[in-house]
C-alpha cells in the first residue's frame, strides 16, 4: 500500500474520529459538568445540601466509572438506537462515549470545585450572594485551571474510547488500524495511524496544559 | 448595634456557644479575646448566620437576623462587611474585580461600580492596583482589598476575623490604624475577634473574654480594667503571681491623675512606709494611659497609704496572706 492509497484512508478515519470526539466532548461537559457540580454542592455542609441525592449519584457515577467501556457500550444499545435511530455510524457512536465520559468528567471536575477555598465561598456568602451566583462567579471561575486540566484528560480519555467505539460501526482511526493493520496485515498503516493518534493525543494535552496555565494566577 | 442575647451553638454533642450575650454599640470598635476553640470565630459567624445559631437571636441594626428568610438575609448580609484571616479574595479576579463582586450581588450597574470601586480602592490607599491580581499583593495589600470589598455595600457593621493574625507586626499596625480611621470617619462599628492583646491595646474600645463557650467578662476597657480580679487587666498587664501580702496598683482611666503622677514617691514622703516595687507595667489603652504596679509595702502606715491611695481613684488589690 503506497501512501496515495493511505491518505484518503488516513483523511477521512481522522475525520470520523474528529466527529465522535468532538460530540461526545460537547456533550459531556454539558452532562458532566452540572453532575460534578451537584456532586459537590449536595454535600452536608454544601451549598445545597442533600446527602441521600448525594450517596445516589455517587453510587451511579461510580457504576458508570467500573464499567469497562467495552461492556458499556455495548450494554447500552438500546439507548442509542432510541436517541439516534440507528446503531452503526459516528452519530451512533457518540452515544456510548458520552455516557461512558460522562461520569469520568464529573468526578474530575468534583475534585477541581474541591480544591477552591472554603473560605472564598464563605466571603461571597457573608456578601449576600445567592446559590447560582456562588456556582456562576465563584466556583467555576475560581476552578478554570483545574476544569480545563480536566477537560483535557476527558478529551484524550475520548480519544482513546473512540477507536474502540469505531469498532461497532463508527469508523475513525481505531477502526482504521483492526480492518486494515491486523485483519489485512498492512503494518505501515497500522503504524501510521498509531502515529495520527499520538499526535492528535499530544496536541489536545499541549493545548489544554498550555491553557490551564494561562489562566492559573496563583 | 450588635445584640446577641441567649446565643447557643452545638455540633453534634460539641458545644461551641453556651448561652452568649453581647452588645456591641454604635460606633465603637469591640475585641473578643479567648482561647483556641473558645467558639469566637462560632460567635462572629452566627452575627451575619453564616452559621445558623442553635438557640437565641441576633440582632444588627434592629433588626433580628434569625427571623428573616433567605432571601432578606441576603440582602441584610449586604449591610454587613466581614474581612477573613486568609483574605478570602477570589484568585480569578484583579483587585478592581474583587471590589466590584459584592456590587455585582447588590446589582450595581456597571458604570457605577467603575466609579465606586476607584473611591473604595483609594479609601483603602490601594489606587495604583486596581489591575493587579491577589498573588502579586504583599499580605498586607490583600487585606486592604478584603477591607475595600467589605466596605463596598457601605456597610454600618464590619466583622473582622483575625484579620491580622496572618501579617507581621509592622504590617498589622497599618491595619490597624486603617480600621481605626474607618470607624471613626465612617462611623464604622467594628466586631473584631483576635488573640493578640495588641490589636485590643491599640483600638479597642470595649472587649469580651470568651471560654468554652461563654463570655467571662464584657465592657468598654476602662471599665473591665477598674473591676478587681478582672481578667482582660491580667492578660493586658501580665504579673507574676501575687505572693500573699503584695499589693497590686491598677491605674486605669477613672483614675483623677495622670498615669504617670508620682503617686509613689508621694506616698513614700506622706506616710511612714517603705515601697518595694515587685513588677508592673504601664500602657496606653483604648486612649487612656493605664497599668499596674506590684509592690510591697511595708511600715506603720501601710493602710492609711493604701487608703490614700484608693481615694486618688486607684484600684488597689491586697493579696490575703
Ligand atoms: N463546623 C464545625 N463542626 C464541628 N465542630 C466545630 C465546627 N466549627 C467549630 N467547631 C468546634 O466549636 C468549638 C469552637 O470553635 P471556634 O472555631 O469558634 O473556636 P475559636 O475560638 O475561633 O478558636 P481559634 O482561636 O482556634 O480560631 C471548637 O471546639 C471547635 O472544634
Ligand atoms: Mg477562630
Amino acid at each position: 500500500m503506497t501512501w496515495s492509497d493511505m491518505a484518503p484512508l488516513l483523511w477521512e478515519a481522522t475525520g470520523q474520529t474528529a466527529q465522535m470526539v468532538l460530540w461526545s466532548t460537547l456533550f459531556t461537559v454539558l452532562f458532566g459538568l452540572p453532575l460534578g457540580v451537584a456532586l459537590v454542592g449536595a454535600d452536608r455542609d454544601g451549598l445545597f445540601p442533600a446527602p441521600i441525592a448525594r450517596r445516589i449519584l455517587g453510587l451511579v457515577v461510580n457504576v458508570g466509572r467500573s464499567l469497562p467501556f467495552i461492556v458499556l457500550m455495548i450494554a447500552v444499545i438500546p439507548v442509542t438506537r432510541l436517541i439516534t435511530g440507528t446503531t452503526i455510524g459516528t452519530g451512533a457512536a457518540a452515544v456510548p462515549l458520552t455516557i461512558g465520559a460522562v461520569p469520568f468528567f464529573a468526578r474530575l471536575v468534583e475534585t477541581a470545585l474541591r480544591e477552591v477555598g472554603r473560605d472564598v465561598v464563605q466571603a461571597a456568602q457573608a456578601m449576600g450572594a445567592s446559590r447560582v451566583t456562588i456556582v456562576a462567579k465563584v466556583l467555576l471561575p475560581e476552578a478554570l485551571p483545574g476544569l480545563i486540566a480536566a477537560l483535557t484528560v476527558t478529551v484524550v480519555t475520548l480519544i482513546s474510547y473512540s477507536a474502540m467505539a469505531g469498532v461497532i460501526g463508527g469508523g475513525g482511526l481505531g477502526d482504521l488500524a483492526v480492518r486494515y493493520g491486523y485483519q489485512r496485515f498492512e503494518t505501515a498503516l497500522m503504524i501510521v495511524t498509531v502515529v495520527v493518534l499520538v499526535v492528535l493525543v499530544q496536541a489536545v494535552q499541549s493545548i489544554g496544559d498550555a491553557v490551564s496555565r494561562r489562566l492559573t494566577r496563583r | 448595634m450588635i445584640k446577641v442575647s441567649g446565643l447557643r451553638k452545638a455540633y453534634g454533642s460539641v458545644v461551641a456557644l453556651d448561652g452568649v450575650d453581647l452588645h456591641v454599640r454604635k460606633g465603637e470598635i469591640f475585641g473578643v479575646l479567648g482561647q483556641s476553640g473558645a467558639g469566637k470565630s462560632t460567635l462572629l459567624r452566627c452575627v451575619n448566620l453564616l452559621e445558623r445559631p442553635t438557640g437565641g437571636t441576633v440582632t444588627v441594626g434592629g433588626r433580628d437576623l434569625t427571623a428573616l428568610g433567605e432571601g432578606e438575609l441576603r440582602r441584610a448580609r449586604q449591610g454587613i462587611g466581614m474581612i477573613h484571616q486568609h483574605f478570602a479574595l477570589l484568585s480569578s479576579r484583579t483587585v478592581a474585580g474583587n471590589v466590584a463582586f459584592p456590587l455585582e450581588i447588590m446589582g450595581m450597574p456597571r458604570d457605577r461600580r467603575a466609579k465606586r470601586v476607584e473611591e473604595l480602592l483609594e479609601l483603602v490607599g490601594l489606587a495604583g492596583k486596581a489591575g493587579a491580581h491577589p498573588a502579586q499583593l504583599s499580605g498586607g495589600q490583600k487585606q486592604r482589598v478584603g477591607i475595600a470589598r467589605a466596605l463596598a455595600g457601605e456597610p454600618s457593621v464590619l466583622l473582622s476575623d483575625e484579620a491580622t493574625s496572618a501579617l507581621d507586626p509592622g504590617t498589622t499596625q497599618s491595619i490597624l490604624a486603617l480600621l481605626k480611621r474607618l470607624n471613626r470617619e465612617l462611623g464604622l462599628t467594628i466586631l473584631l475577634i483576635t488573640h493578640e492583646m495588641d490589636v485590643i491595646k491599640a483600638i479597642c474600645d470595649s472587649a469580651a473574654i470568651m471560654s468554652e463557650g461563654r463570655i467571662q467578662e464584657a465592657g468598654p476597657i476602662p471599665e473591665l480594667l477598674a473591676t478587681p480580679g478582672s481578667r482582660l487587666t491580667d492578660e493586658l498587664f501580665p504579673l507574676p503571681p501575687a505572693e500573699p501580702g503584695s499589693v497590686t496598683i491598677t491605674f486605669t482611666g477613672s483614675y483623677s491623675g495622670r498615669a504617670d503622677e508620682p503617686v509613689v514617691s508621694q506616698v513614700v514622703r506622706k506616710f511612714d512606709v517603705d515601697v518595694n516595687i515587685l513588677g508592673g507595667a504601664l500602657e496606653d489603652v483604648a486612649g487612656v494611659s493605664a497599668g499596674r504596679l506590684r509592690v510591697r509595702l511595708t511600715g506603720e502606715e501601710s493602710d492609711a497609704a493604701l487608703g490614700y491611695l484608693r481615694d486618688r481613684g486607684l484600684l488597689v488589690e491586697v493579696a490575703s496572706r
